[in-house]
């Protein structure tokens, strides 16, 4: 990835799946873009949890925590 | 940034249903307060009762069992192998982490193993039997009904916990509401009392969201298998928590309204039985002729049943 574009994008991270979404977003609404439900999911950065409402830093790397268990 | 309602220091959670927003210690905190809060609403048990958790290596169980000996809670666990492997050795790898949590607290874990004991895992007794349809979790779920009760009853427990949270109980009742199934709907509730032969069930997990477990184990630093168990891909249960998380995210607190006036409506008395004068509705129990434990139809219960069909045989007589 160019360093211009890394500017201002960021990086979701789900298991082995990794999607770029537009930095600045709130983490909700770029899980949203990437066609899955907030609600089902809780964010890492650097390790440490945040809420969801938080802005997409640019070149930063989201890790995604499904929550949804059962059978 | 968003900041803890408690002390203002930035917040790891926000939970909209609640307008409430936590930093790490004081989610940690609040999440063990309304544990003791919901055990004590709907007078789950007490300190002077034994408690068995039924323990799987995922968030829920390991959650609550870390609460309730948190809390003081004379708690030990139930590790039930199933003999499910998926490619991915899931069985092994629940039981290992487990085993691992109780050992690090020093706590006692009871362990049955189902292709031990029966001479058959799940996989196995579902693809033998007319049950499921090659899918294995309608007998997975009678499977650990009954040796949860087993070991609850054989082995002097007051009561039984599971990890069921919220998303779990509001996609349970969705599914049941859809069908109208009158004689489920009337038995869910954060505690069943016990019958004879049948121990009394508990859910302390149950007013919290299931991104509220998960970050507790998280923030907790418990390890807990990630990994969805194989054959739940494509489960009724994790179709209803999306569809009902869509709608939590247009509407926040939907679930915890739904379950929450359910179990009002159910306390002012709305599920009656037509059958009775006055009462809930009632599932009439019997008792099974081959194994003692309670069942909705006289004769044999369905786990029985289901050994007979497949032809499997405790090998052993103690767990």
């Amino acid at each position: 990835m160019s360093q211009d574009k890394q500017e201002k994008t960021a990086t979701l991270q789900l298991r082995d799946k990794t999607y770029t979404v537009p930095a600045g977003l709130r983490i909700r609404e770029a899980i949203r873009r990437i066609g899955l439900t907030p609600e089902s999911y809780l964010a890492v950065r650097d390790g440490e949890l945040v809420p969801d409402d938080e802005r997409l830093r640019a070149g930063e790397v989201i890790r995604l925590i499904a929550v949804i268990s059962g059978g | 940034m968003r900041r803890c309602k408690k002390c203002g220091a930035p917040a790891v959670i926000y939970m909209r249903q609640h307008r409430l927003g936590l930093c790490k210690t004081h989610f940690l905190e609040w999440f063990v307060e309304q544990t003791e809060r919901t055990i004590r609403r709907y007078r789950m048990f007490t300190r002077e009762e034994k408690v068995l958790v039924a323990v799987s290596g995922g968030k829920d169980s390991l959650s609550v069992w870390d609460v309730l000996v948190r809390l003081g809670y004379q708690a030990d666990g139930l590790y039930i192998a199933l003999g499910i492997d998926g490619g991915i050795g899931y069985s092994a790898a629940s039981q290992r982490l487990s085993e691992k949590f109780a050992a690090e607290r020093g706590l006692t874990l009871h362990i049955v193993d189902i292709p031990g004991e029966y001479g058959l895992g799940v996989p196995e007794l579902a693809r033998r039997s007319r049950r499921g349809k090659g899918k294995p979790c309608s007998v997975c779920g009678l499977v650990k009904r009954h040796e949860m009760n087993r070991i609850a009853h054989d082995m002097g427990y007051d009561v039984l916990v599971t990890g069921h949270n919220l998303d779990d109980e509001v996609a349970v009742l969705f599914g049941n509401v859809l069908q109208w199934q009158m004689g489920y709907i009337v038995r869910q509730g954060p505690v069943l009392p016990a019958e004879p032969g049948l121990a009394r069930k508990a859910k302390p997990l149950v007013r919290f969201y299931e991104r509220e477990t998960a970050a507790y184990a998280l923030l907790r630093g418990i390890e807990y298998i990630y990994d969805e168990c194989p054959f739940a891909q494509g489960a009724k249960s994790i179709y209803y928590k999306e569809l009902l998380n869509r709608l939590e995210e247009d509407r926040p607190g939907a679930k915890l309204q739904f379950y929450i006036n359910f179990l009002k409506a159910k306390e002012e008395g709305w599920f009656r039985d037509p059958r009775a004068e006055d009462g809930p509705v009632r599932v009439v129990l019997h008792r099974c002729e081959s194994c003692g434990q309670p069942t909705t139809a006289p004769g044999k219960c369905a786990f029985c049943r289901l050994m007979d069909q497949v032809g499997a045989r405790p090998t052993t007589a103690e767990a």
